[in-house]
């Protein structure tokens, strides 16, 4: 497996009128090539905020504290404005989940998908527009070539979506960011979508990272999943590894708060209350007020990360050797036995 | 035997009618809800179902069509007096918990406005008790009275809408996707609530939303609509097992589940709309309480069909 890209430590913060917001506070990941990697967290939990520093298109009240973002050998920490348009929309680009205001309202379509083209390889305007066009049909505009010329407000939202898609890929980038791209959408549309950016990512073999706060659509797309909560990845692993055998009481929540198929009329297990203010960061485990399974050093001491397997880990000290042994709801414990099952017939 | 509590019959909703823009928002809509039931409109952008909602709280006129709430056709009720007293018995929560709420005044202003126009309560202090255990009821605390809407989460302002609802003790409340703006852990608290008040209260519940899992998990029966019409009607387990509308088909085929091995699996059906062909379609009973837009000749092929899959199911288990 190939790193395409490494972010090491990242800490944000954001200046406010009420004081210093702790939004990222030490977050690592990896992103593989061909990989798509999906972040999966509810608001506040910095899922944006990881992936904007990435694009480095925070706000101005908006501090890099710590930390590294290494793409090709260089941190994109350090890099000026200037450097920064370079890789954007050409390297690493960016899909987000409103189409209708993620395109320009006064220009053309045509124009919109040809621009990013235009700046950053120095094509004429005919080659640009055929090359638009090509990327147009890709992503399934049909009668490309007579809607060149339509604006952005004469088509549905699941083709303004497209020709968002259509912008961010006409320069073969190596990332694309997707951020909450389907979010707006009718489920028959975002179906069409997600179909659409698996099409892509095997023809064109771009890495992506997905975020959604949606498990469904994760199941659709990830490869890998990391679980974010009040600024921290709370666990990381396989697809396959977090939905059949997740460790944390927070994965475990957001599982278990999703009706099923099998559920029945009963109560949706969900975890009370609401995220914590980053404004004053609690000194243990953020996560500790709302944890069902919560023990007193939770409240002392945030969890390292456990390591389950070389893709799987989850920072919770139910993990730690000397832990006494939960019994998690029994939709979780449904999982655990699939992954058993599965474990059995690997080992067999 | 149950009680009819809501009877929608034949319900047109047209805007612009007669010019070349005119959209059939609700194109001869049929379906009723029993006392205590929970009743799930689900379609997907542009289907009608929110308009279907609007209409029957008479937020819109209708452009023909009965609406008996009780056994009364409130199409026909006019003046304040009568409109006030349908409005008591029936509310409305709404999608947009930033949009809903007055963001001039205060919450507890906010829950007693219903109280007040209907003068439900003697004294200023009968007022505040009111609006005080309605805070609570929605697991919201009393202090939150004195504040402001903007001062809240999206799901402590849909709790608000909740209580607003509440406040005027209404016996039928409209739902028009309540959760689709929450984030998943919020949604399950405010889809557990909202079940809780049902039973205590023996409220009955049209549930307007697009999240089909949600919709099966909350509803009693569940009604497909598109484009203006109302293809598919059942109880939860019915549709969401057995539906064997096209569309229906596709929208269950669509819906992506939390489970990676499930995913690999699905195959998406993809819908084409039905051509034109002139037949009076309407809604058809194919199985007792399993109803399906289609025209007579077509009921035959859709009895077979349900059986078939039904017969499926049993042997795979």
């Amino acid at each position: 497996m190939e790193k395409i890209l490494e972010v090491n430590n990242l800490n944000i913060s954001f200046d406010t009128y009420a004081g210093k917001v702790r939004a990222i506070r030490g977050v690592d990941f990896d992103l593989n090539k061909g990989e798509t990697l999906a972040i999966v967290g509810e608001s506040g939990s910095g899922k944006s905020v990881t992936t904007r520093t990435i694009m480095r298109l925070l706000s101005s009240n908006a501090n890099i504290d710590e930390g590294q973002i290494l793409f090709k050998g260089q941190d994109l920490v350090d890099k000026s404005e200037k450097e920064m348009q370079k890789i954007r929309g050409r390297e690493i680009a960016m899909i987000f989940q409103d189409p209708m205001t993620s395109l320009d309202p006064t220009m053309t379509i045509g124009k919109q998908v040809a621009e990013s083209l235009r700046k950053h390889k120095n094509v004429s305007k005919k080659e640009s527009l055929k090359a638009a066009l090509d990327l147009l049909n890709l992503v399934g505009i049909p009668d490309a070539e007579k809607r060149l010329k339509n604006y952005p407000h004469q088509f549905s939202g699941g083709q303004r979506q497209r020709i968002v898609i259509a912008i961010a890929l006409i320069c073969n980038p190596e990332i694309l960011i997707a951020d909450e791209p389907t979010t707006a959408l009718d489920v028959t549309i975002q179906a069409q979508i997600l179909e659409l950016l698996k099409e892509i990512q095997e023809k064109i073999e771009t890495s992506i990272i997905f975020i959604t706060h949606d498990l469904g659509v994760v199941a659709n797309v990830a490869d890998r999943v990391a679980v974010m909560y009040a600024g921290r990845i709370v666990e990381v692993g396989t697809a396959e590894e977090i939905f059949y055998n997740p460790q944390h009481p927070y994965t475990w929540g957001l599982l278990g708060s999703m009706p099923t198929l099998e559920s029945e009329n009963d109560r949706l297990y969900a975890i009370p209350g609401s995220p914590p203010d980053l404004l004053d960061p609690p000194k243990g485990d953020a996560f500790y007020p709302r944890n069902e399974f919560a023990l007193k050093i939770d409240a002392e001491m945030e969890p390292p990360f456990f390591e389950l397997s070389d893709t799987h880990k989850a920072a919770t000290w139910l993990l730690a050797p000397q832990a006494p042994v939960v019994t998690p709801p029994a939709e979780i414990q449904r999982r655990w036995d699939i992954f058993r099952k599965k474990q059995d017939q690997y080992s067999a | 035997m149950e009680k009819r509590l809501l009877e929608v019959n034949n319900l047109k909703q047209y805007f612009n009618t007669g010019s070349k823009n005119e959209v059939r928002a609700v194109n001869d809509v049929s379906f009723h809800i029993n006392e205590g039931e929970t009743f799930g409109l689900v379609g997907e952008s542009g289907s009608g179902k929110s308009t279907t909602g609007r209409t029957i709280i008479r937020l819109n006129q209708q452009t023909d069509g009965e609406i008996l709430f009780d056994g009364k056709d409130v199409t026909k009720i006019h003046g304040k007096t009568e409109l006030t007293k349908f409005r008591r018995d029936v509310q409305m929560i709404f999608q947009d918990p930033y949009a809903s709420l007055n963001p001039r005044m205060k919450v507890k202003d906010i829950i007693a406005e219903g109280i007040d126009v209907n003068g439900l309560a003697k004294t200023p202090k009968e007022r505040d008790k009111i609006v005080n255990d309605l805070l609570e009821t929605v697991g919201l605390n009393p202090s939150h009275g004195t504040r402001y809407p903007h001062e809240f989460s999206g799901g402590q302002r849909q709790r608000i809408g909740i209580a607003r609802a509440l406040a005027v003790r209404p016996r039928f409340i409209i739902c028009d996707e309540p959760i689709s703006a929450l984030d998943v852990s919020i949604q399950a608290q405010v889809v557990n609530l909202l079940q809780d008040l049902q039973k205590e209260h023996n409220l009955t519940y049209l549930f307007i939303a697009h999240d089909l899992s949600m919709v099966k998990h909350i509803s009693d029966r569940i009604g497909v609509m598109n484009n203006g019409h109302l293809l598919e009607v059942g109880s939860s387990d019915e549709i969401y097992h057995y539906g064997v509308h096209p569309y229906t088909e596709s929208l269950l085929s669509a819906i992506p589940m939390p489970d990676p091995d499930h995913e690999r699996q699905r195959r998406r059906i993809k819908y084409q709309t039905e051509p034109h062909d002139g037949k009076a379609r309407s809604l058809r009973e194919i199985a007792p309480g399993h109803f399906i837009y289609s025209s007579e000749d077509e009921v035959a092929y859709y009895k077979k069909k349900l059986q078939h899959l039904k017969n499926e199911k049993a042997v795979a288990v």
